[in-house]
């Protein structure tokens, strides 16, 4: 069984939600503290997978993430072995690494999302949404590449919920690099199915309409949208329409789990989502 | 303290594109009020009262510092030096002792990069944000400016052209007093006179009428003998004066709603008749949740296990859970400080969730249902009096911050607008939350202390923070409010004294748990003493935020995100353990005692000796007088008016339009629960009645909860106001697809009320008109009382603010009386849930329940500045009578949506299920009562009623069950709203302009 670990305190959110969709798509999952992984209690090396969710860690005071950013690259474990070593020997080992939302945000800020320079150097910043609010609406994306499977491209509705999303590349080949490799596994589209820089089916202005990106080593995944907000047909803000047009097959449609199915067949050494 | 000039400072400013969007709203906010100020950048200003480097090097440090705080992509840092990014600027920083999470991040932050410093609770960096004009503004201009970028309650601002000077930051200087010999506690002589009392009580803000002030003259003079002998002073001591004032406050003890109250009705044509009401609380709150307990009681399904006797109300939800219900208000603080008001509002309310009984609640779900005066409010605003688009903007953006920032969806909620409400908005902000029927084994909703527990204190450190804000909130609000009684939350330290709670409980560590809200310490440690029957505590051990507090400061701050608690003493050592490992404080106050007695220390030193008898039992019973003369109106004159024309214009007017871009703004989404959401639908515009959570990932059953509240109605008679109000909750709950309590059925019905209304205690020179206001408030009660017994809804839990009026410059704006009602049910299974939105084409178009001709109030006489005469009434059996046969439609599945009827009547209702199915649907009123004019069965706002659709094939069994009330007015389909009586044409209307001006409103 795939083993999964998904952090919670300090200001993760979406921790209970998260933890819940990964044991219904399969996994053995964990909830440690991020005061537990530091003491050492709990150790990354025991998982195929770390997740850290949603939330406003340290209350996104001085921006997004900024915060826990910071313990991870220059913090120690109460060891005193530092913490930004201990996460590379994890990926090192092969272990795969998710980050939603400020989980994402945590991640591009620490310089392990999309690490195209291998130097683990900041190359992408999530600024401010244009419209200067936090918002939470439902938005329609098109994975490709590790978050289709074996398909071309699959189309998924999820919530987004945030004020800091607009995906900033710190120079444009960077972004160009990102692209060339296929790292822009998923993207806001329109009505037509589109990547989109249209309000609000773009919701964040993001270039290219990046709502997910995955690292150039193809082990870190970091993404906007909450795909644990969407673990059952009843989250769907269209919910009671669809159930009337297509009354059978209603239960078990649910976007947000069929990723998370995808993300542990993904972390499951030998095999391919 | 003072202000002394930073050592170091720092300037975080944005590169160009990614500046914030409060840049341009400051822009065009300063256009609006005639100043160009050009661009606007805005800057975060980090200053440091010390050096911030062992070395001091600073060339070396800069990098640091880079790192710590800046995203190098979208953020430039400048260290000791101002950057040319404007001609002139205003810097705006928290006054001292004022919460600067910012700052204290910082602080962290820099101490975490290793450079040596070491980590201290004392904060020593401060942030603040400075506003730069690209044009060189004159002195007049800025301040013209101030109002938009500070609120002087809470920051301080300094201003000019060329570059800022050195930030300031506050310095602590204070030691801490000698709490005997100093003048924080010297016992406080009492006056011989009365005038001399209620100057005292003035003098120090106690709030305390002359009937308390010589009760608590009188309870001093017996003691002293007994005092000397103990070796305290002869009088009371100042912190034994606050602990008085604090539990005494109507904020605490509700005097005005169990006073004595003698009520005159004069009807017109009767002769006046008097009545003894013995109590409000007892007689219409608690008296009808008793019978409707003793009636299910009966029957062996009694569904509440706590109702009026702890921090929240709570019922069962299924066999291993609880449902805690409770909403607050926070009006006076959210009119200083809105965005702090209206923050700790909610965060405060949390906590009598995470209070209830042993304690360990999980959150669940927030509401909040918001008064403002209009966002066009044009007479001059008096001295301490905010705009009420401010105070709208703040109150918005502090919800948003208290609810996302503490990972509990926002679910529910309503705007409604004033112009009585823009001196004291109202700020309602209510919380679900989950307690397990038991923790390690023993009922959860029971509160277990014994004599010899500890009592223990959790969570953040003690400011000056929020002094006096009971005995503040139970005043009329003058400008000139000293900013201590404004506090500022922290849901990260609140969510860490959660977490611990939850696993501190499940591990049987507590046996009880109490918030620390209004009153502070005084309020919860007094209320548990209660319990064991006695305390004695010592304050020195209480971490503080700054020197300098005086032991009766430590004593009723209320500082936030705290609770107290119950610890067997062989407990203690894992409760102080665990909180570390979850990175907050407990500290050790004392321990509970059978003593009769609170006995409060400070090194050693008794500050405070009073017998807990007196302290909560000996507040002398208010003795009020209320009347009620039905207010005489008048219906106006018929005229005519375009139909099309008024639908669009009320369905964007303030009232009714959408608030999809504020509940946008709020996570109602977290936990992954929500079924039922604010805003659903084809194009995610349709308004739901009620909201709709799972309670947990294994089984199906959840909980629906609704809001009431219709003060407009208020005008014309209080009674059937607080009849509509709770009607409309019930419908609501009945939209969703809830049902009644019903024998047999585990429906677990829970109710809050909430009263807020004008100071009602009479006097003859500063409130001639209370009787009049009480007289209201009694009618209000009346029909709380009706309403719960006619349908068998018990209210577990409410509050009630008494002195919402706002006084300045001679003048007093005094809020409506008002009442909300919330409701929750247990859905058994949330799959079946209903929303409000038109579906397929061809359903049945069904209204549910009567009309009649109740213009009165509603908005359409509103937009015609009238007010009318004939309010809507509930009529309990009919509308029971409708609930019952829905409820019966809709367990055989014959329900496709059902939509409650209220502001702006069947039009209204019509226009939304429109816009929530983005399909049209064709309407005949030929059906509905032939006496009524058109404008009546369009507009009146007549209660109990719903519209449903029914799928074609299903509608003759759907008829068969239904009362002859419900008429079929038509069915759903194209693109257009078609409204016609029998052969005339009313209007026809495009989905998509319906859209258009229900988006439109209120942005």
């Amino acid at each position: 069984m795939t083993r999964v670990l998904v952090l919670r305190g300090e200001g993760f959110h979406c921790t209970e939600e998260t933890a819940a969709g990964y044991a219904m798509a399969g996994a053995q999952v964990c909830v440690a503290s991020v005061a537990q992984w530091l003491s050492g209690s709990v150790d990354w090396q025991d998982f195929e997978l770390v997740h850290l969710p949603g939330g406003f860690t340290h209350g996104d005071a001085l921006g997004a993430g900024q915060a826990l950013a910071q313990t991870l690259r220059h913090g120690v474990m109460a060891d005193s072995r530092a913490i930004f070593g201990e996460i590379r020997r994890y990926l090192a080992g092969g272990g795969k690494l998710i980050g939603v939302c400020n989980g994402m945000q945590i991640l591009t800020r620490a310089g392990l999302l999309p690490n195209l320079g291998g130097q683990f150097d900041q190359e992408l910043a999530l600024a401010a949404n244009p419209s200067g609010r936090f918002e939470d609406r439902w938005v329609r994306c098109q994975g490709t590449g590790m978050m289709s499977g074996e398909k071309p491209s699959t189309y998924y509705e999820l919530p987004v919920r945030h004020g800091q999303g607009r995906v900033v590349f710190a120079t444009p080949s960077l972004q160009h690099a990102a692209q060339r490799q296929g790292l822009l596994v998923l993207r806001y589209v329109d009505a037509g199915g589109l990547p989109t820089d249209d309000y609000p089916a773009n919701p964040n202005g993001s270039e290219l309409g990046i709502a997910g990106l995955l690292s150039a080593d193809g082990q870190v995944l970091g993404l906007m949208p909450h795909p644990e907000a969407f673990l059952m047909p009843y989250n769907h803000p269209r919910w009671p329409e669809r159930q009337r047009s297509q009354l059978p097959v209603i239960a078990g449609q649910a976007d947000g789990l069929a990723l998370l199915r995808h993300w542990v067949l993904w972390a499951t050494p030998g095999t391919t989502p | 303290m003072e202000l002394v000039p930073a050592v170091h400072f720092a300037v975080l400013s944005w590169h160009l594109p990614y500046e914030p969007a409060k840049c341009r709203q400051v822009q065009d906010a300063a256009l609006a009020l005639g100043v160009d100020v050009g661009t606007v950048r805005v800057a975060v200003v980090l200053s440091s009262a010390r050096s911030w480097a062992p070395t001091d090097a600073q060339g070396q440090l800069d990098p640091h510092l880079q790192e710590a705080w800046a995203n190098p992509i979208l953020q430039q840092l400048h260290v000791d030096r101002w950057p040319t990014l404007g001609q002139s600027y205003v810097l705006v920083q928290p006054l001292p002792g004022v919460t600067d999470s910012l700052g204290r991040t910082a602080q962290g932050l820099l101490q975490a990069l290793g450079l040596g410093l070491p980590e201290e609770a004392q904060q020593w960096i401060f942030a603040g944000q400075c506003y730069l004009f690209a044009q060189a503004l004159t002195d007049d201009d800025l301040r013209l400016l101030l109002p938009l970028l500070a609120n002087p309650a809470v920051e301080r601002t300094c201003w000019g052209r060329g570059e800022p000077a050195w930030p300031l930051v506050p310095m602590w200087l204070e030691e801490l007093p000698n709490p005997l010999t100093s003048n924080g506690n010297l016992p406080i002589p009492l006056p011989a006179t009365d005038a001399g009392l209620v100057d005292l009580s003035q003098a120090y803000g106690w709030a305390l009428n002359l009937q308390e002030m010589q009760a608590i003259a009188a309870f001093a003079a017996v003691q002293r003998p007994l005092r000397v002998a103990q070796g305290l002073p002869e009088d009371l001591t100042r912190c034994e004066w606050e602990t008085l004032a604090q539990t005494w406050s109507e904020h605490c003890k509700h005097k005005e709603f169990n006073a004595i109250i003698d009520m005159t009705w004069a009807l017109p044509g009767q002769s006046p008749r008097s009545e003894r009401i013995s109590g409000l609380m007892p007689t219409y709150v608690m008296a009808p949740t008793q019978e409707i307990r003793a009636k299910y009681e009966a029957m062996g399904q009694d569904w509440v296990v706590s109702a009026f006797t702890d921090n929240a109300g709570t019922v069962v939800l299924s066999a291993d859970e609880l449902f805690v219900l409770k909403v607050e208000t926070h009006n006076s603080p959210s009119a200083i400080d809105p965005y702090g008001g209206a923050m700790t509002g909610l965060l405060g309310v949390h906590r009598d969730a995470l209070g209830m009984g042993i304690g360990g609640a999980r959150l669940l779900l927030n509401t909040d249902v918001l008064c403002f005066g209009p966002a066009d409010y044009a007479k001059p605003l008096l001295k301490g009096q905010l705009h009420p688009q401010r105070v709208a903007q703040g109150v918005i953006a502090g919800i948003a911050a208290a609810g996302n920032h503490s990972g509990v969806p926002t679910v529910n909620g309503a705007i409604l607008f004033d112009d009585r409400f823009a001196g004291k908005p109202l700020v309602y902000c209510g919380v679900g939350a989950i307690l397990p029927r038991l923790q390690a084994g023993r009922p959860a909703h029971v509160k277990t202390l014994r004599p010899g527990d500890r009592v223990v204190m959790v969570g953040g450190a003690v400011g000056r923070d929020g002094i006096h804000g009971a005995t503040f909130s139970s005043t009329v609000l003058l400008p000139d409010v000293p900013h201590s009684v404004v506090q500022i939350g922290d849901p990260l330290a609140q969510q860490r004294v959660a977490e611990f709670l939850q696993q501190a409980c499940a591990r049987g560590l507590v046996q009880a748990c109490t918030d620390n809200g209004a009153g502070g310490l005084s309020s919860s440690v007094g209320e548990l003493a209660l319990l064991a029957g006695g305390v004695r505590v010592e304050l020195s051990a209480i971490p503080t935020k700054y020197p300098g507090l005086q032991p009766w400061e430590l004593w009723v701050s209320e500082a936030q995100e705290r609770m107290t608690l119950a610890v067997q003493p062989s407990d203690l050592p894992a409760i102080l353990a665990l909180a570390n490992e979850h990175g907050t404080v407990a500290t050790d106050l004392g321990a509970f005692a059978d003593s009769g007695v609170l006995d409060v220390r400070y090194r050693g030193e008794s500050i405070a000796y009073l017998p807990l008898e007196f302290l909560h039992h000996g507040v002398p019973r208010l003795h009020l007088h209320a009347r009620w003369t039905p207010p005489r109106q008048g219906e106006p004159e018929q005229f005519s008016y375009d139909i099309k024309e008024i639908l669009l214009r009320l369905l964007s007017s303030p009232m009714v339009c959408s608030r999809e871009s504020i509940v946008r703004q709020y996570d109602h989404e977290v936990t992954g629960k929500i079924v039922i959401k604010p805003y659903m639908g084809t194009d995610g515009h349709g308004p739901q009645d009620a909201a709709v959570v799972r309670a947990n990932w294994t089984a199906w059953h959840g909980v629906a909860v609704a809001s009431g509240i219709c003060p407009k109605f208020g005008d014309l008679d209080p009674y059937h106001m607080a009849c509509g109000a709770f009607d409309e909750a019930v419908r609501s709950l009945i939209a969703v697809g809830a049902r009644l309590p019903l024998p047999g059925e585990s429906n677990a019905w829970s109710g809050c009320d909430n009263f807020c209304v004008p100071n009602s205690v009479y006097d003859a020179e500063n409130n001639p008109q209370g009787a009049e206001k009480l007289g209201q408030l009694v009618r209000m009660c009346e029909g709380l009382r009706d309403m719960c017994l006619a349908f068998d809804v018990p209210m577990t839990s409410g509050k009630d603010s008494m002195k919402n009026d706002f006084r300045s410059e001679g003048l007093q704006i005094s809020v409506p009386p008002t009442l909300l009602i919330t409701l929750t049910a247990k859905l058994g299974d949330v799959r079946k849930a209903l929303t409000s939105g038109f579906g397929a084409q061809g359903d049945g178009i069904w209204l549910v329940g009567p009309t009649y001709d109740e213009l009165g109030g509603s908005e359409f006489y509103r937009f015609f500045k009238h007010l009318g005469a004939n309010v809507p009434q509930v009529r309990p059996q009919q509308a029971r009578q409708s609930y019952l046969a829905l409820m019966d439609a809709h367990a055989r599945g014959f329900l496709a949506s059902a939509h409650d009827l209220s502001d702006g009547g069947l039009a209204i209702a019509l226009a939304e299920c429109c816009i929530g199915g983005a399909i049209g649907a064709d309407i005949d009123l030929q059906v509905l009562e032939p006496d009524l004019t058109t404008t009546a069965l369009l507009f009146a706002e007549s209660h109990s009623r719903l519209l449903v659709t029914v799928p074609e094939h299903l509608e003759s069994e759907f008829a068969v069950i239904m009362p002859a009330s419900a008429r079929r007015l038509g069915a759903v389909g194209g693109d257009n709203l078609l409204l016609r009586r029998g052969s005339e044409q009313l209007a026809h209307i495009d989905v998509s302009a319906l859209i258009d001006a229900y988006q439109s409103g209120g942005q």
